[in-house]
């Protein structure tokens, strides 16, 4: 064939890069042109206007608002996760019978749709006729019904459980094959020493997880900032706002208003807010993981 | 007594990941009258495939299926062949700038899809793409493909390069080698990238909810996510139809467990 040598790397790797290209990085630049203008797909307009939407989202509550639940989502529900997901894969390590049952079938909530989690737990958490209601109930931790994501005190808690289910022992399995990778010899020198397991844990294990503890938790957070499906099917960012989040909002400006300029505008502040996110989160992580290594 | 904690603790992860689904599944065995009765009971009593029936004749959930099974089996098979090209060219090949290229992969992972959703939408719909398989399933393959490569990228390095270079020796060319060659040694992770693609491609939810408006393109998560009557929820059959889409996920993560797990942390852990 008459393909140069040095031209078949990238031969290769064209259609990889068109694919990415076309459906993810031109859209960020063309978001980022839509949103300097008054595109509207109802009235047609199309119009340059500068940073006028900038200007508009910068006083814009609604927009604050799901900022904030946003950021308070990504930190609850990545924290609670890592705790949680560590507290799984200390017990998923040691031997005990059935431990490969336990193992499949925490891959089941990670596997299964985002939409049906929301929906489960919508008829779990039901007000009425839930589950945990009347658990809660009959040990007697609530004294009358919690209308669980219906009620604005109580709707984001009830999504972040949701979301804590979901992604926790997947996270717990990840954490798993970081602890298998820390040499035994080391742990059984120090209980030779005669250290106890908590020390053993803290003086041993737990710095030489770190590093995995930490990757996995900045990829968990840059994942938590987007959520959308779970908040859109279970409460649509309602009652009054109080679930609303940057995806949820900027989907209804997009799709309902079809205010495609401001809708991009809020796309693109969130872009910037994930990528400053995720600067950020690395920076820390780099220096986190040179102090323990 | 550190053991009966460790027993309890297995016990309570057991119960943490599964309870929520099999409550799911036997609510979808119960008449609406059980289920609104204020004592919730697991086994039920009496059992009816009423929701299962309500589920697939009135909601027609079948079809759902069908268009999943379609945009998921095609996003699939376009997406290892894409990504395994674009792993063989970093992995085997001379690549100036492969790290730089990897890691830009690896951010659109990262990319909000809903800062995609809205130029995208706007060319579909210029493009007479809206309501097509064509356009969610050239969605998902950029979805997917940044996973896909990495971890057939990080599968590829594992493997020792003595064959191929002895092939190389022998003359044979880029494209052989990869077909002959490359292709067979990485079956394995094949199957285990494959059945990545396929879980995110079967439950996608914003891209087809943007993209797709009746029932010939909608996939399984639109149809349950419209699942509401105009007066009441209907628990029993969100729980049926639940139970129908999520059966097959757990049959084949069950089935191919380790495989994923070594996958995943392979592509997103180690590296």
């Amino acid at each position: 064939m008459a393909v140069p040598r040095r031209a078949w790397p990238w031969l290769l790797l064209l259609p990889t890069g068109i694919a990415l290209g076309a459906v993810a990085f031109w859209p960020i630049v063309e978001g980022l042109r839509l949103s300097l203008t008054n595109t509207s797909l109802i009235t047609q307009s199309a119009d340059y206007v500068g940073l006028e939407n900038y200007a508009g989202l910068w006083s814009d509550t609604r927009f604050w608002n799901a900022w904030w639940h946003t950021i308070w989502f990504t930190f609850a529900s990545t924290l609670l996760e890592t705790l949680i997901g560590l507290g799984m894969a200390l017990v998923l390590y040691e031997r005990f019978p059935l431990r490969g049952i336990v193992r499949a079938a925490m891959l089941v909530p990670w596997a299964m749709p985002t939409v049906v989690t929301s929906k489960m737990f919508g008829w779990l958490f039901d007000g009425q006729n839930g589950v945990v209601n009347w658990v809660l109930l009959n040990l007697g931790l609530i004294g009358e019904k919690v209308n669980w994501y219906g009620d604005p005190d109580t709707a984001m808690t009830t999504i972040i459980i949701a979301d804590v289910w979901k992604t926790a022992p997947f996270m717990a399995l990840l954490l798993l094959t970081g602890l298998q990778t820390i040499p035994t010899s080391l742990t059984e020198a120090a209980r030779m020493d005669g250290a106890r397991g908590w020390t053993v844990f803290w003086h041993i294990r737990l710095p030489l997880l770190m590093p995995t503890l930490l990757i996995s938790g900045l990829f968990r957070a840059l994942d938590a900032f987007r959520v959308f499906d779970l908040v859109y099917v279970l409460t649509g960012g309602g009652p009054a706002d109080s679930t609303e989040t940057l995806s949820t909002l900027a989907y209804k400006e997009l799709f309902s208003t079809l205010e495609f300029g401001y809708g991009s505008t809020i796309t693109t502040a969130m872009f910037l807010t994930e990528a400053a996110l995720a600067a950020i989160l690395c920076l820390w992580l780099v220096r986190q993981i040179r102090r323990v290594t | 007594m550190k053991r009966l904690a460790l027993y309890a603790g297995a016990l309570l992860i057991f119960l943490w990941s599964a309870s929520p689904f099999i409550w799911q599944f036997s609510t979808s065995f119960q008449l609406d009258r059980a289920l609104t009765s204020g004592t919730p009971t697991l086994w039920p009593d009496p059992w009816t495939f009423e929701h299962y029936r309500n589920v697939f004749v009135e909601k027609q959930l079948h079809r759902y299926v069908l268009n999943s099974l379609f945009v998921a089996l095609a996003t699939t098979f376009l997406c290892l062949a894409i990504g395994s090209l674009a792993a063989f060219a970093l992995s085997r090949l001379r690549v100036r700038g492969r790290f730089g290229i990897l890691l830009t992969i690896l951010s659109v992972s990262m990319f909000p899809q809903i800062t995609l959703v809205g130029p995208l939408y706007i060319v579909a719909s210029a493009l007479g793409l809206l309501d097509t398989f064509t356009a969610l399933v050239l969605i998902y393959i950029a979805l997917v493909l940044p996973l896909v490569t990495w971890v057939l990228y990080g599968y590829l390095e594992t493997l020792p390069r003595e064959i191929d270079e002895a092939a190389r020796m022998d003359g044979v060319g880029p494209l052989r080698l990869y077909w002959s060659i490359i292709l067979p040694m990485t079956l394995p992770s094949l199957v285990t990238t494959g059945l990545l693609a396929f879980i995110t491609a079967w439950n996608e939810f914003l891209f087809a909810l943007a993209f797709t408006s009746n029932i010939d393109t909608q996939t399984i998560p639109i149809g349950i996510a419209n699942f509401t009557n105009l007066y009441y929820v209907p628990w029993g059959d969100i729980a049926a139809a639940s139970a129908v889409v999520t059966a097959p996920l757990i049959l084949l993560v069950l089935f191919f467990q380790r495989h994923i797990i070594e996958g995943l942390t392979q592509g997103g852990i180690k590296e």
